[in-house]
């Protein structure tokens, strides 16, 4: 008998291992060799002409960010774009969600409707923009005729990162209105039917039973958007043919870690900063992880 | 709930504008597909072309002749990476719900980490990794590094945690072993949650645009993202080529999201409150 059990936990240990191999194999190579390499890497100056070499640099690299205009040119299009990009997708997200959690009709006809920008690609949305931006386009003749001024939004420094935003919450807020859409229907019924014996109305119910629900979704919504911020790449690099321009006003961090990395081939000072933007990446998701986590428990 | 009734109207032309901004811009490429240069850049503003032509369809496919080797690329690569991904995180969620081994929980736990992991980190040494294995150029430098999702495979862990045991332990009496158990009887059971994985790693995969970008210098590797960009660059206002061109990239991924939309909600849902 004995022996028939240590045969069997062999063989389950077997048959485990051989499931779990594929995928040990290829996260093992192109995702944890790739974290420590990236970490080596940020501390190395590397040369890649000829055969790769690296020359140890320490904390250089770090320290080089402190000095760089483009860092922080780029740090502050980020924080410009989450200070408007954010919050307008969430309130758009909510506004949706809530509408459509109504017993109306056709709300799935419209759900899907909605989604649709979602699972456009990014190389796709951003022609289509800027198709819709050129100076002659669909947006400036509209802009035109209701007597607004019109921009040259894919040229002019002061409104080009506002159309990757304008585009960015079209596209991205669907995708947070199904996740409230499915957050409003988990908040239990009675709640609703006590306020209505109350005799609250519907704007009151919204203001003291649906938000004060939602809450653990909504700061989840406004984490995963500040996120995309920091990952924001495809739209800017179509938009500006790679250069971050005009004159810098759509260069993202990821643009300008790709830049270094490819562009000035300075693969060293690329890694540190992604280093930090992964790491930034990571505190936010644990702190949201950490509070949901509390939320839930009570 | 009366008082709603009263602004119902209000809601269906809010719903109802919301649409149509969410259209018009898709409209407004399609149309401009079947337009020709005169009548885009005589600026005339309809929807509808004066005179519909599939012209710009056939040009773009005569003066680019690898748009069909790019479309094919796309194709072949988001597949593969689809179905790789269906078999290897099926098989590890298997493993992490189902068999006990030794240094399982270790790898749940490192697995559940590497969710957390943000992409860009491992961008520039997964290059450098790829050019050292000489993988340049070549549809495994994509479809490799993409075959396994630690996301997905925790998701088909919790999913197959959650599955009925008595199924498994009347075939395991039948003497299947456990892969005969998992080809035969639990993979066909997974349907849902495989349907749901396909749809994220399909989109994901067909509309990468970063990885080709960085992996595939030869142009005829290219995927239909990147060389929807270069093909920008080349035809620069000639908009009704390029909105043609970026209807045929759309129209794969339309189809399948209308076809399997209902699972769609499913797996956001899913991946939204993990």
């Amino acid at each position: 008998m004995a022996k028939s059990h240590s045969k069997t936990k062999f063989r389950d240990a077997l048959s485990g291992y051989s499931f779990m191999s594929p995928v040990i194999v290829i996260l093992g190579c192109f995702l944890l060799l790739p974290i420590a390499y990236a970490i080596f890497l940020s501390l190395h100056k590397v040369n890649l002409l000829g055969t790769v070499s690296y020359k140890f640099a320490g904390s250089a690299n770090f320290e080089r960010m402190i000095d760089d205009p483009r860092l922080w040119i780029a740090l502050r299009n980020t924080a410009k774009y989450a200070l408007i990009v954010v919050p307008s997708q969430t309130v758009l997200a909510l506004a949706l969600a809530s509408i459509l959690n109504m017993q109306l009709r056709y709300r799935n006809f419209f759900r899907i409707a909605f989604y649709l920008p979602t699972v456009t690609s990014s190389a796709v949305l951003v022609l289509i923009f800027m198709w819709i931006y050129n100076s002659n386009g669909l947006l400036n003749y509209l802009l035109e005729l209701v007597g607004l001024p019109t921009y040259n939004w894919l040229g002019d420094p002061s409104v080009a990162l506002l159309g990757i935003m304008i585009m960015n919450v079209w596209s991205t807020a669907p995708l947070f209105m199904v996740i409230y859409l499915a957050a409003l229907q988990d908040i239990p019924r009675n709640l609703y039917e006590a306020a209505d014996i109350d005799g609250a109305n519907a704007w009151q119910k919204f203001r003291s039973i649906t938000l004060p629900q939602l809450k653990p979704v909504t700061f989840y919504v406004i984490v995963m958007g500040i996120i995309g911020t920091f990952q924001l790449f495809d739209q800017s690099y179509i938009f500006s043919a790679g250069s971050g321009g005009p004159n810098n006003a759509t260069l993202t961090m990821v643009l300008l870690i790709y830049q270094y990395a490819f562009k000035n081939l300075d693969m060293g000072y690329a890694s540190a900063l992604a280093f930090l933007l992964a790491v930034v990446i990571m505190l936010i998701t644990l702190v949201q992880r950490l509070l949901f986590k509390e939320e839930k428990l009570n | 709930m009366r008082s709603i009734d009263r602004f119902k109207p209000a809601f269906y032309v809010l719903l109802g504008v919301y649409a149509l901004i969410t259209f018009i811009p898709f409209l407004w490429a399609l149309s401009a597909s079947f337009k020709s240069l005169p009548e885009i850049v005589s600026g005339g503003m309809h929807l509808i072309p004066k005179h519909a032509t599939l012209d710009n369809y056939r040009t773009i496919f005569r003066q680019e002749p690898l748009f069909g080797r790019w479309f094919l690329n796309s194709a072949f690569i988001a597949l593969s990476v689809t179905g790789f991904n269906l078999l290897f995180n099926s098989m590890a969620g298997y493993a992490l719900a189902r068999i006990r081994f030794p240094g399982s929980s270790l790898m749940f736990y490192s697995i559940l980490a590497m969710i957390m992991i943000p992409g860009q980190l491992t961008i520039i040494p997964s290059y450098l990794i790829i050019k050292e294995l000489g993988w340049l150029n070549s549809y495994q430098a994509i479809i490799v590094p993409m075959a396994a999702q630690a996301t997905y495979i925790f998701m088909m862990r919790q999913f197959f945690i959650n599955f009925p045991k008595e199924l498994e332990e009347a075939s395991e009496l039948d003497g299947l072993g456990k892969l005969g158990l998992f080809f035969r009887v639990v993979l066909p059971l997974a349907k849902p949650a495989l349907a749901a994985q396909t749809i994220f790693i399909f989109m994901g995969a067909w509309n990468e645009f970063l990885k080709p970008l960085m992996l595939m210098s030869d142009k005829s590797m290219f995927t239909l993202s990147v060389g929807l960009n270069t093909f920008k660059g080349q035809y620069i206002s000639f908009w009704n080529y390029i909105m043609a061109a970026s209807v045929i990239m759309t129209i794969p991924a339309l189809l399948i999201y209308i076809f399997f939309n209902r699972f769609f909600v499913q797996g956001i849902t899913f991946t939204g409150t993990k």
